[in-house]
């Protein structure tokens, strides 16, 4: 099973599945033995089908908009968000508002070209687990997650600017 | 100024322990150049042609004399004795290793100096006027609230990885713009509403570079304890939406045009109606907090200094002329502003050694509480002198090379590294900036010439600004060999203009020649009172055009 990080740099195994969208004309392949992660649109699409279905979440690209399942975010017990390429910060964003506008609190899961250096900031983005590029290495995650000690701006892991701070 | 507390400390100390490490993966062949890119330059590490380029952050260029001295150390234990001002207030050092950065990153944490996001995809530098807080016409002092932006902005988690660079720039007063602001992804000019509350107008979308525009105004009035969140929402948007599909395409002046600038005002104001509350916005208590910060230096009680300034210039007339261009109006009687150019002829505009940063530190100790300004036209600022000591301080400056009494006119040119230095370059900038600067050596008619912004870039990228100069230059490539287009009726100021291209290029050689013609065109043409850009938008291209293709 591969390793996945969690917030607090520790790995653990886990076995949930990212189903890549169908091209035309194919119908989602979702394994029979494993939790997967589907295509938002397509959980939504099939929502009679899927609803209630603790071994299915979804996961969002970074183009992709997450007001769409903004009212039913906490009946998935897993969501993910791809970085198509590391540079591309739109999946940020998106774990913000998942987090802070629409409440999700179950786990939220950085996926596709994830790397060391950019664990902190999913970390205060409101990511809790992180599926890390296969070529890198993992042992090095807690390092790169705690480099910061604090942060100077509110963001989902914190209510309290450093400028709120500094006053109390 | 600002004066870092224990946080700011921490975080300083941890961003260079996370570089170190960031650095030896790098050598170690752990990090691909590809993923070391965006790192190594949200630590200011670009890599040129000679050697990488360290460009060092100068927030809104507020300078102390130990930082200058610092300066000028580093320059002489990890480069070879120089460094360059920039055009965004910053400093660069040409030939650093790669592997020294760390250390010099450490050195530079020790005087509360840093390189973080002076170059990437991120939030850069906060820019401003260089005359602020002793200017007597501005709304507010505008660097407690450029502060404010710094550590906001400094590693902010969601946008670290923008689809392009974002620059932020503040202008405090209503009737001059120094910091260019119309010209900046997101411009602040503070104003005051009709019920005297201070706040921001807010422009969005300017930039140079290949597509060259002025920021259009989004909003009238953002009261100041807005200002956080309403930034955020506009960097939200842009995150989300602007292009990263096509690198030339990707500034946020793209969205702003594509939306038009009232459909993207729509969706900023419809982010931040949910973000308006957030802790992110400002507390009075905060804003206190930074302002005393910013707080007057011991200012003695002084008359203005004006029978002997008069009876000074009337017996030395280098004296008189340096009064008169590089000396400005401060609110307090008895001082002065004054700019130390950095644009003597022979030297590349902007650039510095070691000594002269030391001689600047001892001059800000000296004359002017051990503080400077660094300006977007490349040039130094002593805010605080006393009136009765401008002469000693000008026949000091003189044989430094800080005296050239041609702030503002055609020779007090913007200029970028070019091709002497730059990677990017169509053709080398720094001579054309000589060649004009010998062509013009003669000040008396400078002075007649008036106020007139000649700025110079390499490429496209346009560094040097030439698009928003009265002349801007810009070299282009031609099969190969350098040439140089000319364009005319730029403005950076508040009536912000993109200028015009003349016409076909030229070789190198027949530059000054081609700015001595459009100079008299504008010497026959002018009427009493205009500077050359009136005369310009008086009567428009044709003439000058006729003159220089004739
Ligand atoms: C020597 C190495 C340098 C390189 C490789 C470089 C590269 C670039 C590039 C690629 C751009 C265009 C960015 C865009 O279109 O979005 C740019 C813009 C700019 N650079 Fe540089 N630059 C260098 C040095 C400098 C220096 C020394 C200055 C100051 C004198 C400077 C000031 C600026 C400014 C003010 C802009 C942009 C204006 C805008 O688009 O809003 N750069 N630079
Ligand atoms: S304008 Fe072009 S040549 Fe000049 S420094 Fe910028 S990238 Fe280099």
């Amino acid at each position: 099973m591969p390793d996945v990080i969690n917030a607090d740099g520790t790995i653990r195994q886990d076995n949930w599945v990212v189903v890549p969208r169908p091209e035309e004309g194919e119908s989602l392949a979702i394994p029979s033995d494993q939790p997967a992660l589907i295509p938002a649109d397509l959980w939504l699409a099939g929502y009679e089908h899927f609803a209630g279905n603790d071994q299915i979440g979804v996961w969002f690209d970074s183009h992709d908009e997450p007001e769409i399942i903004a009212d039913r975010v906490n009946e998935l017990p897993l969501i993910g968000v791809n970085f198509p390429r590391f540079v591309d910060g739109r999946g940020y964003s998106i774990a913000r508002l998942l987090r802070e506008r629409f409440g999700y609190r179950n786990e939220l899961r950085a996926i596709g070209d994830v790397l060391l250096d950019q664990l902190q900031f999913m970390k205060r983005c409101g990511f809790d687990s992180y599926a890390l590029r296969p070529d890198k290495d993992i042992n090095h995650a807690a390092t790169c997650l705690n480099f910061f000690s604090q942060g100077y701006q509110a963001a989902t892991d914190t209510d309290l600017p450093l400028f709120r701070r500094r006053a109390g | 100024m600002y004066v870092y507390d224990e946080h700011d400390r921490q975080m300083a100390a941890e961003r260079v322990a996370q570089f170190r490490d960031q650095t030896r993966r790098a050598l170690a062949g752990e990090l691909s150049e590809e993923e070391f890119l965006p790192l190594r330059l949200q630590n200011g590490l670009y890599v040129q042609r000679h050697a990488p380029m360290l460009r060092i952050c100068v927030p809104y260029g507020m300078l102390r004399s130990d930082q200058l001295r610092r300066l000028a150390r580093i320059t002489r234990d990890y480069d070879k004795g120089y460094a360059h001002f920039t055009t965004r207030q910053n400093v660069q050092l040409n030939w650093p290793a790669l592997e020294d950065v760390p250390d010099i990153l450490a050195d530079l944490a020790e005087v509360e100096m840093h390189a973080n996001q002076t170059s990437g995809n991120c939030i850069r530098n906060t820019t401003t006027d260089q005359f602020s807080g002793v200017q007597a016409d501005e709304i507010a002092d505008p660097r407690p609230y450029c502060e404010i932006i710094r550590q906001w902005s400094t590693f902010h988690p969601e946008f670290a990885f923008l689809p392009r660079k974002f620059k932020v720039a503040v202008n405090a007063s209503e009737k001059t713009d120094r910091a260019a602001i119309r010209i900046h992804d997101i411009g602040l000019q503070m104003v005051r509403n009709d019920a005297g509350e201070l706040g921001f107008r807010v422009h969005v979308g300017g930039g140079l570079g290949r597509t060259p525009m002025v920021g259009p105004v989004i909003r009238d009035f953002l009261p100041e304890l807005d200002l956080l969140t309403y930034l955020e929402a506009v960097l939200r948007v842009y995150n989300r939406y602007g292009r990263r599909d096509n690198k030339f395409k990707a500034r946020i002046k793209i969205l702003v045009k594509a939306l038009t600038p009232e459909g993207f005002a729509e969706k900023v104001e419809a982010e931040w109606a949910h973000i308006k509350d957030s802790p992110t916005r400002l507390t009075p208590d905060a804003i206190e907090r930074m302002k005393g910060f910013f707080t007057e230096p011991p200012y003695e009680a002084l008359e203005n200094a004006m029978d002997l300034l008069a009876r000074q210039r009337f017996e030395n007339r280098g004296f008189d002329q340096w009064l008169s261009h590089n000396v400005d109006v401060h609110k307090k009687p008895g001082y002065a502003i004054v700019t130390l150019t950095l644009k003597k002829t022979g030297t590349p505009p902007g650039d510095v050694t070691d000594q002269q940063l030391e001689q600047i530190a001892d001059l800000a100790d000296e004359y002017s509480f051990g503080e400077v300004r660094v300006t977007h036209h490349q040039n130094v600022v002593l805010a605080d002198v006393r009136q009765d000591r401008l002469l000693e301080l000008w026949e000091t400056i003189t044989p430094m090379g800080f005296g050239t009494a041609n702030l503002n006119t055609l020779t007090d040119i913007i200029c970028c590294p070019g091709g002497d230095y730059c990677a990017l370059a169509n053709a080398k900038s720094i001579p054309v900036a000589e060649a004009i600067q010998r062509r013009f050596d003669d000040l008396d008619y400078l002075y007649d010439l008036g106020n007139i912004d000649l700025n110079i870039s390499g490429c496209m990228n346009a560094c040097g600004h030439h698009h928003v100069g009265n002349i801007g230059v810009l070299g282009v490539d031609k099969k190969g060999e350098e040439f140089y287009q000319v364009s005319l009726g730029g403005s950076s100021h508040h009536d912000a203009d993109i200028g015009k291209i003349l016409g076909p290029s030229f070789a190198r050689e027949d530059m000054p020649e081609v700015i001595a013609k459009i100079i008299d065109v504008y010497v026959d043409q002018r009427t009493e009172e205009e500077e050359f850009l009136d005369t310009y938008r008086r009567i428009g291209i044709k003439p000058f055009k006729e003159r220089v293709y004739a």
